[in-house]
């Protein structure tokens, strides 16, 4: 539900994800917003300019980390290099969830820096569901998992997607960064009626959202999240909010990226679309105070 | 949820064996016209390959559906190394630069998490394989160095800096070793490689944040051709001072003593190296001791770990 254990109790309300092009618009306007998501691994840097503008984030905003990189699927044994610096910018940004994808990426020490689909076999999710154990062990905060994008299915597969994935969550008794884009593109790659995977997922594990935009093609679709939101997806957002509550929610926005105001404004309309029986979000699209300096004045359990 | 049922699976489709087939079919490099190898490793057909693992559906055979990673990948990882080596891209032009790379890849994949770390064997490919810098050998050499010692220097280690003072309560320059920046290289060059790089960065085009979303796009335009430069022995150093990477030029004899103090020497043996090479220079004494407090100021000094 909206705030639960696997988001360490926290409605953070409506976000967007930190991009370099609003760096210096974030800085000197200070806008108003819920909160930022960052790509931890954009950060899990020695030093330099990157760490200075984070610093001066945290300082007025909230921020959550969402990695790419930490690969829960891949059987090779997991990066601690890549862990021990995860760890490092958790205690810096004071995080209070971390989320990464459903996803393998790397085998025999060979990275491919793609989000790559899984095999749904039962195998798999125990392999997977240890992984996240060892992870959360490790860092010692909630681990979300989210779901994939994807364009292939595997002949292995002994179940759907979202069987697979409440299954992972399940067993590793973790919660879910649920994407609603992803599973728009997903479903309509592999012939599947999207409002099945919303309506069997275990909802009370739902952490945060994503929503985004994607591309059409002739024969598939490409999440390239470099559009606004498209209207299935918006419904699906409605539809999922309708059994999660209120969750916090983060737009994505990764290439051709257009002004700060327009990917807020874009973000914003989540509120519209958001009106679960207790209550949406708060009618301006903010679930937390309006205040700059919102980083210390609304973390307490909603 | 519905009950679910285990069901033996054929021998072969353990998780590992489908990612290393996954993985082989995506980093195999992209015909001449973007599309997948029709040939798997084997030699046998990538369709019945990719058929073994992957189901097609009603619009896609296999075959395109794991074509699709194949161009994602490379159109990835190629986008990254464009980014990172303008200045090499601008010499070598967008053919040459696209096979190195395609090349470099496929004798180094990726071994770290983060695409920050993609090129850090770029020179030592181009050391083993020098034919792909021919006609401009040492002008490649020089660029590749320095464009990589600029991504160290973007987001290297910084340990707190040593003022001038502290330096040298160290004690006997005969036996004290000072310690410099992680973050900073020193590079001798045959071209004004450092000229050539700022002016083709000047002409890039500026580049959206890090994401994991899907590439749509092929690898990005040509790069515009810069006149390239006349050889010129060059020292340089590469750092960050303000969050920002400078390129600063140095002397030789400056050079030499860094780069002694670099490798450990002591600060007694280090500048010997500087004092031979200007003997008849009377004040050179001075002009030392006004670059280290150079140095010191732009906090290149730090504590040993």
């Amino acid at each position: 539900m909206p705030a639960n254990r696997f988001n360490n109790f926290n409605n953070y309300g409506i976000g967007i994800g930190l991009r370099v092009p609003h760096y210096q618009h974030i800085l000197s306007r200070k806008p108003t917003v819920d909160w930022f998501e960052i790509i931890s691994e954009n950060f899990m840097v020695d030093g330099g300019r990157p760490l200075k503008v984070l610093d001066q984030i945290l300082e007025q905003y909230r921020v959550v980390q969402h990695g790419v990189a930490m690969y829960l699927g891949s059987t090779d044994g997991l990066d601690r290099t890549h862990l021990r610096k995860l760890k490092r910018l958790v205690r810096r940004t004071n995080t209070p969830w971390v989320s990464d994808h459903l996803c393998w990426g790397s085998v025999d020490g060979r990275y491919t820096h793609d989000l790559l689909p899984l095999p749904y076999t039962f195998a798999a999710a125990a392999h997977v569901a240890q992984r996240i154990r060892e992870v959360r062990d490790y860092l010692e905060v909630p681990i979300l998992v989210e779901n994939v994008s994807s364009y292939a299915e595997f002949h292995a597969s002994e179940m759907t997607e979202w069987e697979f994935l409440s299954e992972v969550v399940e067993k590793a008794d973790a919660g879910i960064l649920l994407d609603v884009n992803n599973i728009y593109v997903s479903s309509q790659n592999h012939n599947f009626n999207p409002y099945d995977y919303l309506n069997h997922i275990p909802h009370d594990r739902v952490g945060q959202i994503h929503i985004a935009g994607h591309s059409k093609f002739e024969k598939y679709i490409l999440d390239t999240h470099d559009h606004p939101v498209l209207d299935p997806v918006w419904k699906m957002y409605a539809h999922a909010t309708k059994r999660t509550g209120a969750t916090a929610t983060l737009l994505e926005w990764d290439d051709r990226i257009p002004s700060f105001d327009e990917v807020h404004r874009e973000a914003l309309k989540a509120a519209k679309f958001c009106t679960p029986a207790e209550g949406g979000f708060a009618a301006d699209g903010d679930a937390s105070p309006k205040n700059n300096d919102v980083r210390g004045a609304s973390l307490s359990p909603a | 949820m519905a009950a679910l049922t285990r069901s033996s699976k054929p021998p072969g489709q353990d998780l590992r064996a489908i990612q290393r087939a996954f993985a082989t079919g995506i980093m195999r490099p992209l015909t001449a016209e973007r599309g997948m190898q029709p040939k798997w490793t084997n030699g046998e057909s990538t369709r019945k390959a990719a058929a073994a693992f992957i189901k097609p559906n009603d619009r896609l055979s296999s075959f395109d559906r794991l074509e699709i990673y194949n161009k994602q990948y490379w159109f990835r990882l190629l986008d990254c190394l464009y980014e990172d080596f303008p200045g090499l891209r601008s010499l070598l032009g967008d053919a040459r630069f696209h096979d190195l790379s395609v090349a470099y890849l496929m004798k180094y994949p990726s071994n770290s998490y983060t695409l920050r770390d993609l090129g850090n064997r770029l020179e030592k490919f181009l050391m083993k394989e020098p034919r792909w810098m021919a006609p401009h050998h040492k002008l490649a050499r020089d660029l590749v160095r320095l464009e990589w010692a600029h991504i160290v220097a973007f987001d290297g280690e910084e340990s707190p800096p040593l003022e001038m003072d502290a330096l040298l309560d160290g004690g006997d320059p005969a036996k004290l070793r000072l310690h410099l920046q992680p973050h900073l290289t020193f590079l001798a060059c045959d071209y004004p490689v450092d000229d050539f790089i700022l002016a083709v960065r000047r002409r890039q085009e500026p580049q959206g944040g890090a994401s994991n979303a899907v590439a749509e796009r092929g690898p990005r335009r040509a790069a515009k051709k810069l006149k390239l430069p006349r050889p010129e022995k060059i020292c340089v150093a590469v750092h960050r001072h303000d969050h920002s990477v400078w390129y600063k030029r140095l002397e030789p004899e400056a050079y030499l003593v860094l780069s002694a103090l670099r490798k450990g020497l002591t600060l007694q043996a280090a500048c010997e190296r500087a004092f031979r090479r200007r003997k008849a220079d009377a004040n050179f004494g001075a002009t030392l001791q006004n670059w280290f407090a150079q140095w010191a100021a732009l906090g290149w000094f730090c504590r040993a770990e």
